[in-house]
């Protein structure tokens, strides 16, 4: 059994009911993101298109997280799901900087590695994840890629030729496939990140990897005095003028 | 190719949550120049005991593991405060994933530390035979002298994965192009060639000259390649989009390609002059001033590789 996703991007409309999902079903905190759904203009006006890409783990066969885990906090299930285990974890960000899909953050409120696991608990318990059940389009197709007979697999069949996966040639073998993607949408060298385009959200880079209020000190304390709950407002306090002056000096990506 | 770049797609992100930065900071960078200083100097050491008797460098024996141990503790404090959940470092000797370098390099660099332990231990107590002459941990230093000499071998052995594991962890990071292993491998190894005969310089005012000649040779032709390396990284770089993308961030300007070129003015071409004219003129205080400007080189150089590829957007 190998679990695997596809999405239709000729079906996604963006209304980002996947991501609100699946922030709801796996608690998952401010400033974090387990699947993200990101809005992409192609083109000068009048012949301009606004693309929709869902992102998320890639739960890759060949795993450059898993392998670079010093402690196995990040290890495969039996189906294929790559798995993490917060309890384990370090907080040493090696996943983060093994990643090629950028999937994996810091959780803010643990400070340990989190990302998407396809909703493991769900499947555990034969439900689907959270993201294909909130999907109106029914663009999330989720099952056995090894099961000719499943939805997804007779997908894969059906669009042969036109399934997509993120970056190739990092030989992960990603277990994330997309029907419908093009270059512009899948690979992050060929769109620009440029300041005011924004729609609604200005921030276009954190400023802080795991708790913002949590000192190092505080990271030998932790476990014997307890932290600050971080609460919404902690993660409101973003200094705009200092966050532009830095990103025009990153180049502006 | 053009048809993948923004000017043909005219792609613009138009909504999307905010990236992470920097990851791997400043304290990560200092890690690596701890750790080049902590290796280097037995690398060199060993290097330097094969060339010469060691009657002509008397403070050797002593200074070389003490060194290296305030070196690698300094690496190994970072190392631990740089975790987001530094108690449960523990978990890499309870729960080890050994196909990480991570993994591996923590256990190598903690023996390698242990071992320079015991010779910094037994090397001070015999340089200085009268100091605590009835203490317990003294005695039993002075009775072992011998072994001291016997784990050398091993110790310089061990220094040699320890200095090169850094960049394994660095070509596991496949999210950053920019580093690859072979690359990084010599880089980390020259890095240690140039820190540990820069530190040994301060220590060497009252060798023999051809000993110090020994030292400026070393660092010369660590800095002369290292240079080569980063310029052959900077100029030609052509081995995949991402690469070329991250080094545009030097490139273009800004603060990272001022960091850039004064670590390589400073830290590679004034100190390779510096210590090619000292080996003729045998000046001593332009060897020390070659051998700052290294230590300062390095940590610049090495902090602007370890930043720029974490700026590009992964997704």
């Amino acid at each position: 059994m190998k679990l695997g996703f596809l999405v239709d991007l000729n079906l996604c409309m963006g209304c980002k009911g996947c991501e609100v999902a699946c922030k709801v079903e796996n608690e998952v905190p401010l400033s974090s993101w387990r699947l993200r759904v990101k809005y992409i203009d192609v083109g000068v006006f009048p012949d301009a298109s606004r693309n929709f890409t869902p992102l998320r783990c890639n739960h890759c066969e060949n795993a450059p997280c898993e392998r670079i885990c010093p402690v196995s906090a990040l290890h495969y299930l039996e189906n294929g799901i790559v798995n993490i285990d917060n309890e384990r974890c370090i907080g040493c960000a090696g996943c983060m900087m093994a990643c090629p899909y950028g999937a994996i953050y810091m959780d803010p409120e643990t400070n340990t590695a989190d990302k998407c696991t396809y909703c493991a608990h769900r499947i555990e318990s034969g439900m689907m994840p959270a993201c294909v059940v909130a999907c109106p389009v029914e663009a999330n197709i989720f099952g056995d890629v090894e099961d000719d007979t499943s939805h997804i697999a007779r997908y894969i069949m059906e669009h042969q030729g036109g399934i997509q996966v993120r970056k190739p040639e990092k030989h992960t073998d990603p277990k994330h496939y997309y029907v419908g993607g093009g270059n512009q949408t899948l690979n992050p060298l060929a769109h620009e990140r440029i300041e005011g385009y924004g729609l609604f959200n200005n921030i276009t880079h954190l400023d802080h990897v795991g708790d913002p209020h949590h000192s190092i000190l505080d990271r030998f304390l932790a476990p014997f005095a307890g932290h600050k709950k971080a609460d919404n407002k902690s993660f409101m306090d973003f200094d705009q003028a200092k966050a532009e002056e830095s990103h025009e000096q990153e180049g502006g990506h | 190719m053009l048809e993948h770049g923004i000017d043909a797609t005219r792609a613009v992100v138009t909504m999307d949550v905010a990236l992470p930065g920097i990851i791997w900071g400043w304290m990560i960078t200092l890690n690596m120049w701890a750790k080049s200083i902590g290796t280097g100097v037995i690398l060199i050491g060993a290097y330097l005991l094969y060339r010469h008797k060691k009657e002509e460098m008397p403070n050797l024996r002593w200074l070389m593991p003490l060194i290296s141990f305030i070196a690698l503790n300094v690496f190994l404090l970072f190392t631990l405060v740089d975790l987001h959940q530094p108690l449960r470092m523990i978990n890499i000797f309870l729960h080890p994933n050994w196909t990480s370098a991570i993994t591996v390099g923590a256990w190598m660099a903690s023996l390698f530390t242990l071992l320079v332990t015991i010779m910094m231990v037994i090397g001070a107590f015999d340089a200085f035979p009268e100091f605590r002459r009835h203490c317990a941990l003294a005695k039993t230093a002075r009775e072992h002298s011998a072994f001291y000499e016997k784990i050398f071998p091993f110790v310089v052995f061990l220094a040699i994965p320890v200095t090169l594991y850094t960049a394994i962890i660095m070509a596991e990071s496949s999210a950053r192009d920019l580093w690859q292993a072979p690359t990084e491998m010599m880089q980390m190894l020259l890095a240690a060639f140039m820190a540990g005969s820069a530190a040994l310089i301060f220590i060497s005012g009252e060798w023999s000259k051809e000993a110090r000649k020994d030292l400026a040779l070393v660092l010369a032709m660590a800095v002369f390649f290292s240079f080569t390396m980063y310029m052959g990284e900077y100029f030609f770089s052509f081995k995949s989009a991402e690469a070329e993308a991250t080094l545009e961030y030097v490139h273009a300007g800004g603060e990272y390609n001022v960091q850039f070129w004064l670590a390589m003015i400073l830290g590679f071409v004034i100190p390779f002059f510096l210590a090619v004219s000292s080996m003729k003129s045998e000046n001593k205080t332009l060897l020390r001033f070659a051998a700052v400007l290294a230590l300062v080189g390095l940590y610049l150089a090495k902090d602007v590789w370890l930043k720029i590829p974490q700026m590009l957007p992964l997704s």
